[in-house]
This record gives structure tokens, sequence and C-alpha cells, in this order.
């Protein structure tokens, strides 16, 4: 019947540029890093496959290091993002009037649209020996020379957490936004003090908003490149660092897709196990914010 | 409103937040502010206020608007965005037509191969975009004696960069307004006598514009201000954050680098707001 | 079951049609061999609960389901062949489906667009039909200004204006409340004569159906069960499930003790004894189960008075106890419990005096036999 052939053409015609998109810009660039990271230079164009690259990363102890502590210190910025941000978001959909939250929510926004760039350039300004800070203080009388608050680990971390805390507050103030207030206030009426109304009825609640938080959070982070290198300077060692260098600097790119891979794999291990820990699954966190 | 903790846990609260925002607005302050210093250095002393760092067309003080580099920049960055951003809300809108619309076995599972793209970092997409097309360009190359150019670093590849992750976006924020549609008003439609056609150019799509709307000014922010994926693709044409960054970390910088980040954030909030109104609906009685 | 006409052939007397229409859902049965014949011009209501099929049967009309087997006619003509957007029967929906990105004016003319007519016929037309329902004025206001009843309106003019053969209406009072909805009946039998086009209107609110139409089809389980007036199906259900859907009523399940020559006796679990006349197919024989109906009222609640009422062949008497009253000025009710422990409503008129019925006061039931309507189980 026509109405089945018009059915199926369409359903055709809209799935083309879905399939075209996700095999050609992410299924098959991601299996050719793959298939590059296993090749090995033997000779000028001649390639054997190997798992050369790989085996240079973990024998090469500054390769390793930089991914554990690329790794670990993510894991702190993404607790830093949740303790630090979770409070404003609940005033944000809280406490905080109706007019005071649209300004406030906004006030939150806007920050997002500015470039990582113009906020690391920030940071530069306020934290350096010449800074704001800096010079403010030496005006003030508290110190006699310029401190250079940059190029530690630090203000590293802090340009890290100001980059993606509002990663953080935005699906959180969705996610306690869509609370029911009697929740809360059945909570007390029940006998329940503030801590455990925290503890037993509003983070279980807010559970989806918080890990679909955290695994954005953590992304961005480990997958950072200018913040740590601007405010980190040559202390920086952050792992994209490091692709970066394998790709332009020294123009290998066998390494620097095995490199690439490594980090991938490393991220979505934890973002996997993050997701189990908490007992969520994709779909009910990041999809729906 | 829920329960009202007491005053002095309610202050510190308050101050906490207020802190917060402090700390949120000082690094864009002190970017910002520094535009109209009249000094050739981007720190204090505060030497007076000029607007010189915007349209000075001398040196030491080379304006924003003369200086020939960040206006190509700027252009780049312009050309970019509005293609990624047209780009991004077409195929965003058949994917939202795709997945809210259409039966289709294992549904669920494109579903998320839709949303990956937003956790893969940046930095990844952007190299395995740069292999793919730069052995594609090789291989062509070897066997046809025929370049593609556009598959080299350059701003074809910026775009298609930009765009595998911020399709995702579009994609989310269209679905969600789709669902909220009322499929009966397109079978009334179909009733009075409308085609198939007719009822998509009357009825579904102009419900779905102010999304649509919305979801390409969000695209276009996205992109100006990318810098992680473009990094590895970006050839001779650079767009405005590369050529930035190549003056802060190579060059040095004047305050011109802040007033190119004053006109940015100024410019990235008025299209925020216009977003946020756009998609807001008409007050029912 | 089959209208009185019973003819199958195509008349052009008609507007629509149904023969042996079926839906199937895989095993389940949404639609089960309707068929009816709808006279031209008249108000034809399909009632039934959630459920029963009635909007399934609707969409097929309207041209959004295929049926599984049957035809559907309008004026004759078979449409199964034909796309819901090239049939003349026009629908209002249940959330009547105005579309808010355009204005009054626009939504009318929706329908005339797509037909390729000119703006001068356009404009006639609409302004046309905005008269006849009595809003003239309201051409250029957005849907979101118009109150609940001036949307129904404009839903309507909206199909009107483009002369359909049938209207249907799928409960379309829902969103109303109370007053606005008993006015909404009245107005709408009148723009179907002022209009004077077949309407189709389904719903589960036997008041609406009972007001409004010219005919009724009852529907349960994809089937319907009985087609007739509103007094007809009233006053002479041909089923169980009709005396039970239409209009209020006293149900009980009992058992045959007597049978003679249409009358029957029949006693309930709990003991209560009645008189009641045969009804539906299927004479019941002593020891049968049957339901026994009676409205409400047909049964007279007074205090006793002391004359040894001897129950005649046709009258059921019952003494019993009041057990609450429902007050609603004249159509009060009063609940009365008998002796057996049985709970029987009867009408009542209160006029505030001091020979009102009180609670907890004795009464006698009195109601006769031939109002009870008895239907084998």
């Amino acid at each position: 019947m026509m109405q089945k052939d018009i059915k199926r053409l369409s359903l055709f015609l809209l799935f083309a540029p879905f399939a075209l998109w996700i095999a050609l810009l992410i299924v098959l660039p991601h299996l050719g890093m793959f298939y590059i990271s296993v090749r090995e230079k033997v000779g000028p164009r001649m390639y054997e496959f190997g798992l050369g690259n790989y085996i240079n990363f973990f024998t090469e102890p500054i390769y390793w290091n930089t991914l554990i502590r690329t790794g670990s210190m993510s894991l702190l910025v993404t607790a830093l993002a949740l303790l630090l941000g979770f409070p404003i978001a609940y005033y944000i959909a809280k406490i905080a009037g109706n007019r005071t939250r649209g300004a406030l929510f906004l006030m939150c926004l806007i920050p997002l649209w500015v470039s990582d760039l113009i906020r690391a350039f920030g940071w530069i300004l306020l934290l350096r020996e010449t800074g704001i800070i800096s010079s403010s203080l030496q005006w003030a009388g508290l110190i006699n020379t310029p401190i250079e608050f940059l190029y530690n680990d630090a203000a590293v971390i802090m340009g890290l957490v100001y980059t993606v805390i509002l990663f953080m507050i935005v699906p959180l103030v969705s996610t306690l936004d869509g609370m029911d207030n009697a929740m809360i206030e059945a909570g007390y009426n029940l006998g329940g003090n503030g801590p455990t109304v925290l503890r037993r009825i509003i983070i279980p609640y807010a559970m989806p908003g918080i890990v679909s938080g955290c695994i954005v959070v953590f992304m961005l982070t480990a997958g950072s490149y200018l913040t740590p290198i601007l405010l980190g300077g040559k202390n920086s060692s952050w792992f994209t660092e490091q692709i970066y260098d394998q790709f332009i600097t020294r123009y290998n790119w066998e390494s620097g897709a095995a490199f690439g891979f490594l980090l991938l794999t490393f991220t979505s291990l934890v973002v996997w196990g993050g997701l189990k820990l908490s007992g969520q699954t994709l779909n009910s966190t990041v999809a729906k914010s | 409103m829920a329960i009202k903790p007491n005053t002095a846990f309610l202050t510190s609260y308050r101050l906490y937040v207020g802190a917060f925002f402090v700390f949120l607005a000082a690094p864009l302050i002190a970017a910002g502010i520094f535009a109209f210093n009249d000094s050739v250095f981007p720190s204090l002393p505060w030497q007076g206020f000029t607007l010189d760092w915007f349209f000075n067309d001398s040196e030491p003080k080379l304006g924003m608007f003369h200086d020939r580099r960040l206006l190509r920049g700027l252009y780049y960055s312009f050309v970019i965005a509005s293609f990624v951003s047209l780009l991004s809300v077409f195929v965003g809108t058949c994917n939202a037509f795709l997945f809210v619309r259409c039966k289709f076995p294992a549904k669920d599972f494109f579903y998320i191969m839709m949303v990956l793209p937003l956790v893969i970092p940046g930095v990844i997409l952007g190299i395995s975009i740069l292999l793919l097309a730069s052995n594609v360009a090789n291989g062509v190359e070897e066997a046809f004696s025929f370049d593609l150019d556009f598959l080299r670093p350059g701003i074809v590849l910026v775009v298609l960069g930009q765009f595998s992750f911020i399709t995702t976006i579009t994609s989310l924020v269209i679905i969600a307004r789709l669902r909220k549609f009322d499929a009966s008003m397109e079978e009334a439609a179909y009733n009075l006598g409308a085609s198939r056609f007719r009822v998509l150019r009357t009825i579904t799509l102009p419900f779905l514009f102010p999304a649509m709307a919305a979801a390409g000014i969000v695209a276009f922010l996205v992109s100006f201000e990318n810098f992680n994926t473009t990094l590895f693709l970006v050839g001779s044409e650079a767009p405005l954050t590369i050529t930035m960054y190549d003056r802060m970390v190579k060059v040095g910088s004047t305050p011109v680098l802040n007033a190119v980040s004053f006109f940015l954030m100024v410019g990235s909030a008025l299209l925020a707001v216009i977003s946020i109104l756009v998609q807001r609906d008409k007050p029912q009685t | 079951m089959h209208s009185t006409t019973g003819n199958d052939l195509a008349t052009t007397e008609n507007d629509l049609e149904c023969i042996q229409v079926k839906k199937h859902f895989g095993s389940v049965r949404a639609v089960d061999d309707v068929s009816f014949e709808i006279p031209k011009g008249s108000f034809f209501s399909i009632l039934g609960p959630s459920g029963c099929g009635k909007t399934t049967l609707m969409r097929m009309i309207a041209g959004f389901e295929q049926p599984t087997s049957g035809d559907i006619r309008i004026k004759g003509n078979s449409v199964i062949g034909t796309p819901p957007n090239r049939r003349n029967v026009k629908m209002v929906f249940q959330h009547l489906a105005l579309f808010p990105m355009m204005n009054v004016y626009e939504n009318i003319a929706y329908g005339l667009r797509c037909a390729g007519a000119s703006k001068d016929v356009i404009r006639t037309k609409v302004q046309d039909v905005l008269e006849r329902i009595s809003l003239p004025d309201v051409a250029n206001r957005e849907i979101t200004q118009l109150s609940g009843g001036q949307k129904q309106r404009i839903a309507i003019a909206r199909c009107m204006v483009l002369d359909p053969d049938v209207l249907l209406l799928d409960e379309p009072l829902g969103a109303l409340d109370l007053k606005l909805r008993e006015a909404m009946k009245i107005e709408l039998k009148l723009l179907q004569h002022q209009f004077d086009t077949t309407f189709v209107y389904i719903t589960h609110d036997q008041s609406e159906a009972l007001v409004m139409s010219d005919n009724v089809a009852i529907m349960n389980e994809g089937k319907f069960v009985q087609i007739g007036t509103p007094q007809d199906l009233y006053h002479n259900p041909s089923a169980a499930f009709v005396a039970g859907f239409v209009g209020d009523t006293n149900r009980w399940a009992g058992r045959v003790t007597r049978v003679e020559n249409g009358t029957v006796e029949v006693e309930t679990e709990a003991g209560l004894a009645m008189r009641g006349s045969i009804r539906g197919s299927g004479v019941p024989s002593v020891g049968d189960q049957v339901s026994a109906f009676v409205r409400p009222e047909f049964i007279t609640a007074e205090k006793p008075n002391g004359d040894a009422r001897k129950s005649a062949t046709n009258q059921n008497v019952i003494e019993g106890r009041i057990d609450s009253i429902l007050f609603n000025g004249a159509n009060s009710r009063v609940l009365v419990r008998d002796r057996a422990g049985e709970l029987i409503e009867a009408d009542v008129v209160l006029t505030g005096g001091t020979q009102d019925l009180k609670p907890k006061d004795d009464v006698t039931l009195t109601w006769s036999a031939e109002q009870t309507m008895s239907f084998k189980v």
C-alpha cells in the first residue's frame, strides 16, 4: 500500500543524515584511530602491526605518570565541583525567590557561553606575578614582593573547577527543580532533621542529576587542554598536552593515536565504573539533561 | 518553599552563594576591564580610561577593529559557526523526527550513539577526524594522484569536527520540543484536507521553530568558542580562538586581547539572552 | 445488531453507512462486526464505556485507521481506499486541536486554503460561518484569547465551512465544566439543525447522548448492543447491559421462582422478592439467574398508612426503613433498606415541609411489575 511505502521512504530519508553523521564522523574515525595506533613505523612508508606504541607508553614513565596524574586530578576536580556546586544548585532551585532564581540561573549560564580561553586568560590576569591579586596585596601593604600564584597545581585545580562547575550546577538545578517540596516537608514532618533529609531524601532523588553532572565534568576535565597549560605552565603535565605533543610537535601520529585511544579508554572506564557504582545508565542521566 | 532553617545558617549560606558568584565573575571582569586601560600591558596600575584598544588604528596601541589578523580570525569564526549552526540544526531536526516519530529496531542503542559525542573529549574527536581525513586524502593521492584538498586541515575539517558533537546538542534541544507536540493537531490538519507536506510546513515546523532557532544560537555560540577540537583540525585560516591563543602564548599580549574578550563576552551574553527569549511560549488564558 | 431498515444496498438516503466493519489488533477485537446506517441530517450518537471501541470506529470513519474487513460508505460511495485528507468527513477532536500559531480566521480558513479557494471566496465563507455560530467579531483573535465554549464553536466552524457530508465529534465536551457542558449540549443540537448536516457524536456520558440525539447506538466490547431512539433505549432496553448503562437504575441479581405468561417472580439471594416483566432475548425458566432493573423514578416511597395493601398481581410492595437521604431539590432520592437488607433507591420530592421523609423513617415502596425489567443472564 502507498502508505507503507511512504513510511519506509521517510524512515530511510530521516535515518540517512543520522547514519552518515555517526558513521563517518564518530564510528569510522575512532576505528581508524585504533587501527593507526597499532601500526609501527619500521621504515620510510613501511608499516607493521604491533603494540609497539602502547608498549612505549607503558615503559616510558613520564607518559604513564601523566595519565595517572590527569586521572586523579580530574577525580579531585569532579569531587570539588560536586561539593562546591551542590549547595549553589540547591539554593537556586529551592531557596531563592522566583525572580532571583531566574537572574541567578542566567548568571550561571553566561560564563558558559564565554570561551575557555577567555576564562583562563582572566585567571592569568588575576593570579600572575604582575596580576591583580598580587598587585592589590602589595598595595594594601600585606606583602612586599610580588607573588606568583600561577604555575602550580593549586592554580590548575582552581582553574579547572571554575571551568567545569557550571556543568555540574545546571543539570543539578533542573533535577532539583523537578523535586516536589512536599517530599522534603514530609521528611521533616516524619521526624527527620536537616542532615537526615539531605542524606535520605534529597540526594537519592537528585542522583541522576549528580551522576550526569559528574560524568560530564570528569570528561571535560580530563579532556581539558587550555586551562592546565595556561595556568600550570611547564609544571602542568596534563595528558592532552602529551597528545598534542605527539601529533603536532613530533608528528608521530601512531603514538598520538595510541595515546588518544588510551585517554578514551581510561575515561570511559572511569565513567562506566561510576555508572555501575551508582546504579544508573547513560540513558537515564546524560540523555535527560 | 521548603522548611526555613535557622537564620545564622541561612546567612552564612547566602554569603557562600554571594562569594561563589563573585568567584564566577572575577576572571571575566578582569579580562574585560583591562580593555579600557590606557596602558600597553593588561595589568595594574590603572592609567586612565580609553577606547583605543577597540578603535585605534596605529601601533603601539593597535585597536581590535584594525588588527588584521584578529579581524580575519573573527571572520573565519563567524563563517565556521554559521555553517556548523545550519548543518547541526538540519541534522538535529531530522534526528528529532527520527527518534520521536519513527519506529525501528534497536532504537535505544542508536539513541545512545547519538548522545555519545558529548562524552568523548573534544581532543579525541579532533584527532580521530584528522587521522581519518588525512589517511583518506593520502590514499586517494597515492592511488589517483588527485589531491582532495578539503580533507586537509582547514575550514571544512574544522566545521566537520565541531559539527560532530554540536549536532548532539541541537538534537536534544529539538527532541525535547517535538515530544511536547500534540499529534492530534496534525490529524486535524489532514482531516481538513492538507497534504502531508502542507501539514509539515504549516503546522509541525512552525511549532518546532522556536526550538530550532534556540538550538541554532546555542550551536553558533559553542562553535564560536570551541578550542580543543579545532586545534587539531585548523589549517591556515584560523578562527578567533586559535588566533588569540597564538597571540597570548607566542607573541605576548597587549590589551587588544582584552578588547576582544570584552566584545565576545557581550556578544555571547546577547545571543544567550535571545535564545532564552525565543524559547518562551506564549502565555495561555 | 442491525437497525430497523436492515437494507444492505447503498442508498443515498443515508449519509453514512458501516457494513460489517471489523478491526482487529492481533487477537484483540477492537471493533467486532459493526453495521449501521445514519439517515441524512440526523444526530447520531455512539455511546459506550471507555475501551468499547468507539474511538477506533470513529478513526476508521475519518480514515486514520483501516478496517480489517468491512465497508464504510459516505453518501453511498465506499471510502475505504480514500486517504483521510480526501474524505468529506470532518472531525472535531477531543481536545479540539485548534492551531495555536494561527488566529481564528486562519484556523477556519485552513481547509479552504488547502482546497485552493480564492481569497475572496475564503473571506466570504469564513465570515458566513462565523455568523452562523454567532461569533461574528472574533476573526482576528488569537486562539489563546478564547473561552472554552468559544473554542468549541470555532472547532466546529472550522469543519463546517468545508460543507462536509458528515461531522464526527469525539467527546468534545469532556474538558468543560458542568454548567458550560449543559449549555453546550443545547447549542450543539441547535447547530446541527442550523447546518442540517449529519453529526456523529461519540461519548461515554449517557446524558449527553440522550439529550442531543435522534438515534443512539450502545456499544460494548466492540459490538453494537442496541440501536434506537433515546426513548427506546431508556424504556425498552434489549439487553441487561443497556438497562444498566443508560439512566439511573436499581439493579439486583436473583433467581426465578415462578414464570407466568410474560412475567416472572424473582428472589434475590438476600431474600427480596418481586415481580417483573421479561425483557430481552431468551425466556427464563424456574431456577434460572436473572438481572432485574427498576428505575428510581418508578418507585413511590410513602409513609406507611396502615391500610394493609394487598399486593395486586402487577404491583410490588416492600416495607423498609430509610437509610439516608440524598437531597437535590426536586430530584431528591432516598436510600431504603428493606427487611432482607437490600438497598433500594427511590426518587422523592422534598419540599422542606413537615411531611418530608427523614432518615430512619419507615416507608412503603411501591412499583409496578411492568417497570421491573428482568433479563435472563
